[in-house]
């Protein structure tokens, strides 16, 4: 009976034990946990996790460029048992040595949202195509003000960032001016633009930087943001100058608010990306490799972009807010 | 008193309005936008949150502190007195005093802890600033608090003034520089801030305990912030718990630019005002001159240096 008894609880050990191990560990790490588009992105890998029975833990630097936060994320995420790292790469280099270290114990790592420089320090990369955002609202621009003549202020983020090469000159690519490629760091600036200023993506800078570009050229019409809330900040500096009426924003994100200020008329277009899916299939990837040990296609997977606008333009795809807010990331 | 007085290097307390009047005239030679009433009245609309957070850093670091939770001090009464209105249904004016009543709780637990358990001021502040941090964050669960009451907006609204509109605030800013400038300089508690800064013991030794005159500094410091708050939510018309990462950098420069003294007792407070406004100028400036903000910082930083130079080399002097 003792025995019997023993050996159950070993079998049952057993059992508890290999459940332990069949159960994928996959690691998140974003850039920081307060951006809303990084809580977006965390409650859709937790979620994918439950709904195919893995194990998530997730981390994030404190801040956005905090490389060393990042690292000591990852490796206690390794030391942990996981087998598969999602990272939104604060520092598009630094983070590299750090991921060949994973590598080398067989982990899995995989990048989202922003790739690493270069590209292929990951086993993959799932992201919103920026350029291809900028250039959706660069041709509805140019669409919707129907060749008159354009004043163009552009709401950057910082200087060096490609996210923020990658919309600025895609923006500008879209709508026809002179501009670079998208492996290109820096920006364009033909003549149509009259002023460029950096919002660092927050409401408060946008509205600064907006104030001082209408001081420098009050006839302004159409303005470029790196963001949403840049763009609601550049909204509020307008309204106090007396100019929301005739001037244009576009900008790109897609969150719950930015696209509540699309339909509101407050921003004419937003390309929308999409974190949830980004997390979802990086799940799937890290659950695939722990069950077969078969890593992800290699290479760059496009998580997709859509068009937001509450006026549709003749020539331009794009969906209206309802459909926007469906699909929106943030607080709905 | 008097022989404190005397001490105070005229070349500290001209230094930043040279370099404010050497940007000026290189930002009207260079743009013709430059000089106008409704670009000075942005820029003064531009530096009022930081303007203001700058008085309660400019009256610690002239005890000798300094204060690294200001910014996020801030954004936890802005976020505070949005939320209080929007989702308690405070009517505006009680919403702000409690936003208000936060950032002045905040301050005084600073001063508490650096007068009663004696803890370097830059620690007790670096520990308070992720404290309020993350109360900010919780509390409104990272997101921008949007519904924000008429009222509380109208500081950031205009009246029109010799041709240009003025903000209600930057003149709200101006009458608190001036209110703190005489107390400072004209009463008998705010000579003892800088007595306390200069020599705490001989402060003691002449019957004013120096414990108390800081505890009180840190706490009016907290009125400040929270005045920076409702400011902020002025300008920009939510509550944004993302706010306030970078001000106490910025309001820490505004205070050295303004030729206050980091080891104490020395300072005129109006210089802080300078200070911010010398950054705002930078910005403006050269946004209107095309230049890439990259130029902003670096010219920022060599003020800064020379600022601490000039301070180092009249105290040597002074000695």
């Amino acid at each position: 009976m003792q025995l019997k008894h023993a050996t159950l609880l070993a079998a049952l050990m057993a059992a508890g034990f290999a459940h332990a191990q069949s159960q994928p560990v996959i690691g998140l790490i974003t850039k920081t946990e307060t951006n809303p588009f990084f809580v977006k992105m965390k409650e859709g890998a937790t979620e994918a996790a439950k709904a195919k029975g893995a194990k998530l833990l997730s981390g994030a630097g404190k801040a956005d460029g905090d490389n060393a936060g990042q690292v000591t994320a990852m490796e206690n995420m390794i030391a942990a048992g996981a087998k598969t790292i999602l990272i939104t790469p604060s520092d598009s280099k630094a983070i590299i040595p750090a991921i060949k270290k994973a590598q080398e114990k067989g982990v899995q790592v995989i990048a989202l949202d922003s790739p690493t420089d270069p590209a292929e320090a990951t086993d993959a990369l799932f992201a919103t195509d920026n350029y291809k955002a900028g250039v959706l609202i660069g041709q509805y621009a140019k669409a919707a003000l129907g060749g008159k003549p354009v004043k163009i202020a552009t709401l950057d983020l910082f200087p060096g960032h490609p996210v923020g090469a990658q919309r600025h000159n895609g923006f500008l690519q879209g709508f026809g001016l002179q501009s670079f490629d998208a492996k290109n760091n820096e920006l364009a600036k033909p003549a149509e633009v009259v002023c460029m200023a950096d919002s660092f993506g927050d409401r408060a800078k946008g509205q600064t930087a907006m104030e001082n570009c209408l001081q420098k050229n009050p006839d302004i019409n159409l303005v470029y943001t790196i963001n949403e809330p840049a763009a609601a900040g550049a909204f509020n500096a307008l309204q106090k100058a007396g100019k929301d009426k005739g001037v244009m924003i576009v900008s790109v994100d897609g969150g719950c608010d930015g696209v509540k200020d699309v339909a509101a008329g407050k921003i004419a277009a937003t390309s929308q990306q999409y974190p949830l899916k980004m997390a979802a299939m990086g799940v799937e990837a890290g659950v695939e490799y722990a069950k077969s040990g078969k890593k992800v296609k290699a290479g760059y997977t496009d998580t997709g972009v859509t068009l937001i606008a509450s006026k549709p333009v003749a020539g331009v795809d794009s969906k209206d807010t309802k459909v926007g807010m469906d699909l929106c990331w943030g607080k709905k | 008193m008097d022989t404190l007085k005397s001490k105070l290097p005229p070349i500290g307390q001209l230094g930043p309005f040279i370099a404010l009047l050497i940007a000026c005239v290189i930002f009207g030679l260079t743009t013709d936008r430059f000089f106008s009433g409704e670009n000075f009245s942005l820029i003064l609309q531009q530096v009022m949150v930081v303007g203001v957070i700058a008085i309660g850093q400019t009256l610690i670091i002239l005890t000798a502190g300094i204060d690294l939770s200001c910014g996020m001090i801030m954004a936890l009464g802005s976020i505070v007195m949005t939320k209080f209105a929007a989702d308690l249904g405070l009517p505006a004016p009680l919403a702000v005093l409690a936003g208000i009543g936060v950032t002045t709780l905040f301050g005084l637990l600073n001063g508490l802890l650096v007068t009663r358990v004696k803890l370097p001021p830059f620690i007790v502040t670096l520990g308070v600033f992720n404290i309020a941090f993350a109360i900010t964050q919780l509390y409104s669960g990272s997101q921008t608090v949007t519904e924000v009451p008429g009222l509380m907006t109208w500081l950031g609204s205009t009246f029109p003034l010799g041709g240009s509109n003025v903000a209600y605030g930057t003149v709200l800013m101006i009458l608190l520089y001036l209110g703190v400038w005489f107390w400072l300089r004209e009463t008998p508690s705010g000579r003892h801030v800088y007595a306390v800064g200069n020599n705490p013991e001989a402060t003691r030794l002449v019957g004013i305990p120096p414990e108390r005159v800081i505890l009180g500094v840190y706490a009016l410091s907290g009125v400040f912030y929270g005045i920076a708050s409702l400011l902020a939510v002025a300008r920009t018309g939510v509550g944004d718990p993302n706010a306030g990462q970078t001000e106490a950098l910025d309001a820490i420069t505004a205070v050295v630019l303004g030729g206050t003294s980091l080891f104490g007792g020395r300072g005129v407070v109006l210089g802080s005002l300078i200070g911010a406004v010398v950054v705002g100028v930078l910005r403006n400036g050269l946004t209107l001159m095309g230049v890439s903000s990259v130029y902003q910082v670096l010219i920022t930083g060599i003020l800064v240096i020379l600022a601490v130079t000039v301070d180092q080399l009249s105290r040597k002097g002074g000695r």
